[in-house]
């Protein structure tokens, strides 16, 4: 069973899905959703076989297929998949059908979509094509072992997430898009000078280069170098996770994303940062992980608070989801740079768990926006009273992110700083401030849409009495042609609840982030012994 | 008695081919009838320079060439692997290139050139011209002889040879540069900038033969590395080199030397773009290397410095002033600046007796870069509107919507100049920066790779515009290419993805190429 590529199997299922979805002739949207469906979901099976041949207390690394690739430059098509990245993929194969069954009415003639004014209807053929290959690439990027094979899928990656963004998003799309991809290239290329400068370390010290991680690890870096390497490497995982100050791209692309784009942005390309940390900057460069771990913390902690403060200013929920990302992503470095098994056990579950919550709350978002018609906040109101089954996603989805014990954030939240605590007691304590910060901000947004009386897009019960301010609402004539230049001509509308397809979207995540709160027993099982690698392989000390 | 020189005519039997087929072109120029002057002068050209391109390879295949190669044409050439893979890169470019200049089927004049170049622009001759049917084919043996100019550039063992070969290939370019059969104007233009700076320039590399010979007393490249080996670098010898390199320079559009590019690759005809894109880059890289490796490679320590700056110069200004630019051809011609300052940055990967992967790495990026923009040129001359080519870059909006397969390749082909793994600029790009930061010169390749970064911003805005804008409504009609069109397309698309892809053979046999001899 374990011989079984399931790793090749996983990127070339959703590759070939991809191609065969784009070559579908124009008009077979229902068949293109449905095949794209189908991949994704053979895909999820793959991941959790894949999960089930995985063998915790086997090797570091498991289920490896390795082919030479460009024999010149030393590239190996290596892959294998630790605890760490095994959960990571078993993300992706969540995602990702979830993320298809939420994108399905998007682009259908009638419906009224994510998509605002001003963008008009494009088929979702190629949608669906782009999600299926960025699936592939983003299995590549977690199961490469192989550090030239992680940088072509790093990069690779960018250029799905580029049209889906460019292609499918809000009005400011082209901005977004392009601001996206600047930045990811930017920190990626810089990442490629020290990839290639990795290479020539391994030639001078092996007298043969190499990209294989399992070789590179044991090179004895001179410290100086590895200090720029090191820089090399976290600079494009900084701007990838991201931290602050190098956050400002993730805010625009993931409020003109597509929700579908957005889910995935946030809650997988995202991880790759946090993923690249413990998987490369730590054991590659130890030393300079010693000497820059101060820094990194005092990025990581200003971000909690920084972001958390941020998103609370927010009036548009995607961006908000957005920056309570940033601030969790804080969280996350903390728990990789403190350097304790704990923390940094903790760390990787919260990549997971927040995947699912944040994943789940961007899901909700855009089921508002595809009702209501607008992001912000303050157009909504009062829509518990006639959507209860939304509104109690939202909550739950919610709670989940602000880590109430008893959903699956609190557990790794909790381990993160507990874990932390003991090294570096400040820099805990100092973040656990955003936790309150995070009260305030999901149960501000919650309170002000879900609760209250009906208002802006939300059309009252009738008895309800009059509507709110929605002046925006039946202006006849000219003025509410400029009106629609400027923003999009909103109609009230009864708030319908869930429909079946949404529930079956939502309904995985609800239960996942329940029975990961009182039950991730099963999943630290496979995190910590790569996490305790990952850190032997640091020297450290616990 | 004089004993005429050897000539080992498998060693030039590429060179026979080329100006064999150029000197027949000249004749049917002379002698056939103009209704059958198209197409025999297209399959004179293309028997010319494909059969250049194969006798290359059936010569690198069928020889001996455990001695890195031969020294041939007493002692002129240096028929070598390097030269070869060099030469056979230019052929095969060059035989695409023909190709697009045989396409007939976009312009409705039937033909990018114009009719009778010697009518003066505007007269009422050239309007009337202007909308017959009738073409012109003195272009192929022009552009035959530039080739031929071109492979001589690469394999020539001797300053006085390259200097030859410099000006058998730029005279006919300069000439074909000024044929566009619109915008007849602006195309003469640039070929009188063309001719006056590239003039310049030879007399530049001229005044340094002249100095190099003063100081060692030899013109052969081999003698001259003995003779400066031995001295040392004086004076005279550090002016020659570096008036040398000036006029090189020029030729591969390397900034500072750059200034005539944006207005040559605006005004020429496309397809003599595209030409001029690939084929001249890749000869006057192949002389850049040929100089610098195997004259002065004992006194890298004096050119490194001169390479270094210039390097970084071409890169950031080529990346810089591409995000301004309006015209397509004009951005694809600081994109070739920036491009070449990525290449000066592989040639610094010379290494410790030539064993460093420089020579390989930017023979690969030449053969890439000269692929992927032969395509980025020929999807040019797809999109017309009345006046011929859409170059503005707003006449792109949302093209992706009329004709997906055209914005599909063009895509392609911008991702891969912009350097996105699994395209083959990619490929090349990681093999320069490799080759340059082996030898230790880490910062150059930062800046390289910030500067990619910043050319990148360009070549998105035209994707953004292909693909997220919305088309404008009286845009440039995608004309449907001919057979020729669609070869070259289909070649160097599926050539970009494949070199990104499975590399692997392709670098090897650079890898293997990587000898000079001389």
């Amino acid at each position: 069973m374990s011989d079984f590529p399931f790793l090749v199997a996983m990127i070339a299922v959703p590759a070939v899905g991809a191609a065969a979805v784009a070559a579908l002739p124009k008009g077979r949207e229902l068949l293109a959703k449905q095949l794209a469906l189908g991949v994704s979901l053979v895909v999820l099976v793959l991941a959790v076989l894949a999960a089930v041949a995985f063998d915790t207390g086997g090797d570091r690394f498991q289920l490896t297929t390795s082919v030479a690739w460009i024999p010149d430059f030393g590239v190996d098509f290596a892959l294998g998949v630790d605890g760490i990245a095994l959960v990571m993929l078993l993300l992706v194969g969540l995602l990702v059908p979830l993320v298809i069954g939420a994108s399905w009415e998007d682009g259908a003639p009638g419906a009224d979509t994510v998509r605002e004014a001003g963008t008009e209807a494009r088929s979702m053929r190629f949608f669906f094509a782009w999600l299926l290959l960025l699936e592939a690439f983003m299995v590549g990027v977690f199961a490469a072992t192989d550090v030239f094979l992680f940088y072509v899928f790093f990069e690779a990656m960018l250029v799905p997430m580029y049209f889906l963004i460019g292609s499918f998003g809000g009005p400011r799309r082209q901005y977004a898009a392009v601001k996206f991809f600047l930045y990811s290239l930017v920190g990626g290329l810089i990442m490629l000078a020290a990839v290639i400068g990795l290479y020539v370390v391994s030639t001078s010290e092996l007298g043969e280069g190499t990209f294989a991680f399992d070789a590179l690890r044991e090179l004895d870096i001179d410290p100086g170098v590895q200090k720029l390497l090191f820089l090399g490497f976290f600079v494009a995982f900084a701007i990838k996770a991201p931290l602050v100050p190098l956050h400002t791209w993730l805010p625009d692309s993931a409020a003109e994303a597509p929700i579908g784009g957005a889910v995935l942005l946030v809650g997988i390309l995202d991880k790759v940062g946090t993923f690249g940390f413990l998987r490369y900057c730590l054991p590659l460069f130890p030393d300079a992980s010693r000497y820059f771990a101060p820094m990194v913390l005092v990025l990581a902690v200003v971000g909690v608070l920084y972001a958390a403060l941020l998103a609370m200013g927010q009036s548009d929920m995607k961006r908000l989801v957005a920056y309570t990302s940033i601030s969790h992503f804080g969280f996350i470095a903390l728990g990789i740079f403190a350097f304790t098994t704990e923390a940094a056990t903790g760390a990787v579950l919260y990549m997971v768990n927040h995947g699912i919550a944040t994943g789940l709350l961007f899901l909700v978002v855009g089921m508002l926006i595809a009702r209501g018609g607008s992001r912000q906040i303050g157009d909504y109101g009062g829509v518990a009273a006639q959507a209860p089954k939304l509104a109690a996603v939202f909550l739950v989805a919610g709670l989940a992110s602000l880590a109430l014990p008893g959903t699956n954030s609190f557990v790794s939240e909790f381990l993160v700083l507990i874990g932390s605590f003991p090294e570096r007691p400040v820099y805990a304590i100092v973040a656990t401030a955003g936790i309150v910060l995070a009260a305030l901000y999901i149960l501000l947004m919650y309170q002000r849409t879900m609760h209250g009386p009906a208002r802006g897009v939300v059309a009252p019960l009738a008895g309800d009495g009059p509507a709110g301010p929605a002046g925006t609402a039946d202006e006849p004539g000219g003025a509410s042609a400029t009106a629609v230049l400027t923003a999009p001509a909103r109609t009230a509308v009864r708030f319908v609840d869930l429909s079946r397809r949404e529930i079956a979207v939502v309904a995985p995540l609800v239960v996942l982030i329940l029975v990961l709160g009182v039950q991730p027993q099963p999943l630290l099982d496979i995190i910590e012994p790569a996490v305790t690698a990952t850190l032997s392989d640091l020297g450290a000390t616990r | 008695m004089i004993e005429a020189p050897d000539l080992s005519l498998a060693a030039l039997a590429p060179l026979l081919f080329v100006f064999g087929a150029a000197c027949i072109g000249v004749l049917v120029e002379a002698f056939a009838p103009r209704d059958v002057r198209h197409p025999v002068q297209v399959a004179v050209a293309l028997v010319g320079t494909g059969g250049g391109f194969a006798s290359t390879l059936v010569y690198a295949a069928t020889q001996d060439l455990s001695a890195g190669g031969e020294i041939t044409a007493g002692g002129a050439l240096a028929v070598d692997k390097a030269g070869l893979f060099l030469q056979a890169t230019v052929a095969g470019l060059a035989t695409l290139a023909m190709l697009l200049f045989a396409e007939r089927g976009l312009d409705p004049a039937r033909s990018a050139f114009v009719a009778a170049a010697a009518v003066p622009a505007g007269s009422p001759r050239d309007r009337e011209l202007a909308t017959a049917t009738r073409v012109q084919t003195e272009v192929y043996p022009l552009a035959l002889f530039a080739v031929g100019g071109m492979m001589v550039f690469v394999t020539a063992n001797d300053l006085l040879i390259m200097f030859v070969a410099l000006e058998v290939l730029s005279l006919p370019l300069y000439l074909i540069s000024g044929l566009a059969r619109r915008r007849r104007l602006l195309s003469q233009e640039a070929a009188v900038k063309y001719f006056l700076l590239g003039a310049f320039a030879s007399a530049f590399f001229l005044y340094g033969l002249a100095l190099v010979y003063g100081a060692t007393g030899t013109i052969r490249l081999g003698e001259i590395r003995q003779a400066v080996g031995e001295d040392g670098g004086d004076v005279l010898v550090v002016l020659g080199l570096a008036l040398l390199v000036v006029g090189l320079l020029f030729k591969a559009s390397v900034a500072p030397f750059h200034s005539w590019t944006p207005d040559v690759y605006q005004g020429a005809p496309t397809p003599v773009t595209a030409f001029m894109a690939a084929c001249t880059k890749v000869a006057a890289f192949g002389a850049i290397l040929r100089l610098l490796y195997v004259a002065f490679g004992t006194e890298e320590w004096t050119w490194r410095p001169l390479i270094y700056g210039v390097a970084i110069v071409s890169m950031v200004l080529g990346a810089v002033l591409g995000l301004t630019q309006t015209d397509l051809k004009r951005m694809l011609a600081y994109s070739s600046i920036a491009h070449a300052g990525f290449l000066l940055t592989g040639v610094l990967g010379l290494g410790a007796d030539g064993a460093g992967s420089g020579l390989a790495a930017t023979m690969f990026y030449l053969l890439t870069y000269g692929l992927t923009t032969l395509g980025a040129f020929a999807v040019l001359t797809l999109v017309r509107d009345g006046d011929g080519e859409a170059g503005h870059l707003s006449q792109w909006a949302g093209l992706a919507s009329r004709s997906p397969l055209t914005a599909a390749v063009m895509g392609l082909f911008l991702l891969a100049l912009a350097g996105i793994p699994l395209t083959a600029g990619f490929t090349g790009k990681f093999a320069v920066f490799r080759a340059a930061i082996e030898e230790g010169a880490w910062p150059l390749v930062l800046v390289a790779v910030l500067a990619s970064a910043v050319a990148a911003f360009f070549y998105l805005r035209v994707i953004v515009l292909m693909y997220f804008s919305p088309p404008a409504a009286d845009g440039p009609t995608v004309g449907v290419p001919g057979i020729p069109t669609t070869v070259v397309l289909a070649v160097t698309a599926s050539a970009t993805l494949a070199l990104g892809i499975l590399p692997g053979a392709v670098l090897d046999l650079a890898e293997r190429a990587a000898i000079f001899v001389g």
